[in-house]
């Protein structure tokens, strides 16, 4: 298998801050790899680092079979970065900032190419309305089409449906398996745990640390979890009682049902034992991706403290 | 929950207190103000300005001629800094700007002033900033009387009603009628052209910054060197631009004199132009937000606008002012002007200022180079 980003031991310092702490990321070409962690893991600072707008502390490795720390100005020919915050020009015309776009590239046949992203968008028609008055969706989308312009071989996304309503997300999200299908490498941020779900492969990284690694079923399977779900009247009401108790991780409802998970299966048990009575049914369940991740949360936590 | 709360006003109030104390640089801005501005324009301006330089050619080797160069020195407006041997070399000194006056005290003077023979001494004035010249030329009127006071005695003493022993003639060059718009319009060239230049490309690069598409921008293949020449090269034509207005304007509705020196005048306004570009973005290297930058851009301005010879005479400030000011691109681009505009000079009497010029815009390019980042770090 080879891989479009191979770097070991990233290391980034602001001042005192350790952003991001001897991260080693190993990405398949033409896999979709979701990037998680909680706010201020360092995810943005991982990104960054590899497509060379920020320089490490250390590391060492490749992005696209170059290096990625010598060869930054070709990494980024073959790149396309799409920032968090809508960074085209508002005061632009959605087909001037595709065409500026363009131009910085140096692409060939550009007024092709700026037709057929506004055809892939279907946009032709408001192709003259500025980027600024466009729905946080559909800015989403342009910015994507801007940077996959220069037909890049690896695709760097940073939260790139933050704020965007349900619909548009799946659309979008429809449009970078279609690019993966092409043969593009994705590394996409996020929140959302049915985006994770979405991607072939997980990267969870909290505070600077790379946590887990993998396919989302390796990752709840390597998390070792055990997790109960409680349902019937009033189980939903059991999360403050459970809190706390010996063997219990995370007790969190979800609507009217209640997951409680931990990874000790005997301390686990007992502690619910004596809520295990009706009304309230208990079953065993596979931990969610979302699980998962509260729980390696706790844990880089506690490391880390 | 109507009318006028005191409440709800300590909210917004205490809360405006507390984000002001969060910039930091606004809030040093805002303190070191007033009191660099007081100090060095407070000290610095002087409307009366003393000990010009002043170069005499003195022809009459005669007493007299000493007693009079002796009270002029004495009235602390001329300070004599060349003496020349000939006429040229006295107008030479002039028209480089080396001295403010040139005087002649002719071969006859002390044969005259004995004789009671409309004795003259010739004053000339480089005028193009009337308000450098105007106090010395006044002071002037009390010379003939003043002067020989303690020579022209015993036989040689006049009667009262004789009148003074001689006269001062006095020539304004460059600008003999003393309009002051001749020294301000072209002065306005350079200042109307830092200040739009300066805070224009400041404020563009910062916008990008603060929008975040610099982000954007520093993950394309675009070099430093291109982002610069691309955001730059317009404003050199709105430069172009403002240059062509008011040059037009200042010969139209001021008759603002244009004695030649156009090479000069080009160069200058080339140079100056791209030294005001290259300094905005600069500063726009430093200044986080758009506000940051229009701020520094105004301490900037501020002192091409006083210490640059602009509003106020150059050589009335003391010396520390005029190195301050000589540190200030803006005043070697109003040498040029002037000196091409009122007294058609070229580029071989200019280029002391062009090459200041020069150097400046070295110095402002290679610094921004250095401290552009194609990286976010």
């Amino acid at each position: 298998m080879t891989f479009a980003v191979d770097v070991i031991g990233l290391d980034k310092s602001f001042g005192d801050k350790h952003v991001v702490q001897d991260v080693s990321i190993q990405v398949g070409a033409g896999k979709i790899t979701g990037f998680l962690g909680p706010n201020g893991s360092g995810k943005t600072t991982t990104l960054r680092m590899l497509c060379g707008l920020l320089t490490p502390d250390a590391g060492e490795g490749t992005v696209l079979g170059l290096d990625f720390r010598r060869e930054a100005e070709r990494i980024k020919r073959q790149t396309g970065y799409m920032t968090q915050k809508f960074s085209l020009y508002e005061d632009l015309s959605i087909e001037e900032n595709l065409a500026f776009v363009a131009r910085v590239y140096g692409l060939d046949r550009r007024r092709q190419r700026v037709r057929e992203a506004l055809e892939r968008l279907g946009l032709e028609n408001r192709r003259h309305q500025l980027a600024g008055s466009l729905s946080g969706g559909w800015k989403q989308r342009l910015a994507l089409a801007a940077c996959v312009m220069h037909e890049p071989r690896l695709l760097l996304l940073d939260e790139p449906t933050a704020g965007v309503d349900p619909k548009a997300r799946r659309e979008f999200w429809d449009e970078i398996h279609a690019l993966s299908a092409e043969g593009l490498t994705v590394m996409v941020s996020t929140h959302y745990m049915d985006e994770a779900e979405r991607c072939h492969d997980i990267a969870y990284i909290a505070y600077g640390r790379l946590m887990a690694r993998g396919t989302g079923e390796a990752v709840i399977r390597g998390s070792g979890l055990v997790t109960y779900r409680a349902e019937g009247p009033g189980a939903d009401r059991l999360a403050r009682a459970l809190a706390g108790k010996p063997g219990v991780e995370m007790a969190a409802a979800f609507g009217a049902a209640l997951h409680v998970s931990g990874t000790d299966r005997a301390a686990l048990e007992a502690a619910i034992a004596p809520f295990r009575r009706p009304p309230v049914r208990w079953t065993e369940v596979e931990p969610t991706l979302e699980d998962v991740f509260i729980h390696l949360m706790n844990q880089s936590k506690d490391n880390f403290e | 929950m109507s009318g006028f709360s005191l409440t709800r006003v300590g909210a917004v109030l205490a809360k405006e207190f507390t984000q002001l104390t969060r910039d930091r640089l606004t809030y040093a801005l805002i303190l070191a103000m007033p009191v660099v501005q007081l100090l060095l324009f407070g000290y610095a301006i002087n409307g009366d300005p003393r000990h010009l330089p002043t170069a005499v050619l003195v022809q009459d080797n005669g007493a007299f001629a000493r007693s009079t160069l002796g009270s002029l020195s004495h009235s602390g407006y001329f300070d004599i800094t060349e003496v020349a041997r000939t006429t040229a070399e006295l107008d030479e000194a002039l028209a480089l700007g080396r001295v403010q006056f040139a005087i002649t005290i002719p071969a006859d003077f002390t044969r005259r002033v004995v004789r009671g023979d409309r004795a003259q001494i010739l004053v000339e004035a480089d005028a193009a900033d009337p308000s450098a010249t105007g106090s010395a030329v006044a002071a002037l009127s009390a010379l003939p009387q003043e002067a020989l006071k303690h020579d022209l005695v015993g036989p040689l003493a006049r009667a009262p009603s004789a009148g003074p022993p001689f006269e001062v003639v006095v020539h304004r060059r460059y600008n003999p009628e003393a309009i002051t718009a001749y020294n301000i319009v072209p002065g306005l060239l350079g200042v109307i052209l830092s200040m739009t230049l300066v805070m224009m490309t400041a404020l563009g690069v910062t916008r990008e910054y603060e929008r975040g598409t610099m982000e954007s921008l520093l993950a394309t293949p675009v070099r430093p060197l291109e982002v610069m020449a691309g955001k730059l090269a317009p404003y050199v034509l709105v430069g172009l631009i403002q240059t062509a207005f008011i040059l037009i304007l200042a010969k139209l509705l001021f008759d603002v004199p244009m004695a030649g020196g156009w090479g000069a005048l080009s160069l200058g306004i080339i140079l100056f132009i791209m030294g005001s570009l290259a300094l905005g973005f600069l500063l726009s290297t430093v200044a986080r937000t758009q506000l940051q930058a229009m701020q520094m851009s105004f301490f900037y301005i501020l002192p091409s606008i006083l210490l640059s010879g602009f509003m106020f005479p150059f050589r009335g400030m003391p010396d520390w002012a005029q190195a301050l000011g000589t540190l200030i691109p803006v005043t070697h681009f109003l040498r040029v002007v002037r000196g091409a505009l009122l007294k058609g000079l070229g580029v071989a009497e200019l280029w002391p200022s062009l090459l200041a010029l020069t150097v400046f815009v070295l110095a402002v390019v290679g610094l921004a180079i250095a401290r552009y980042r194609t990286t976010l770090d």
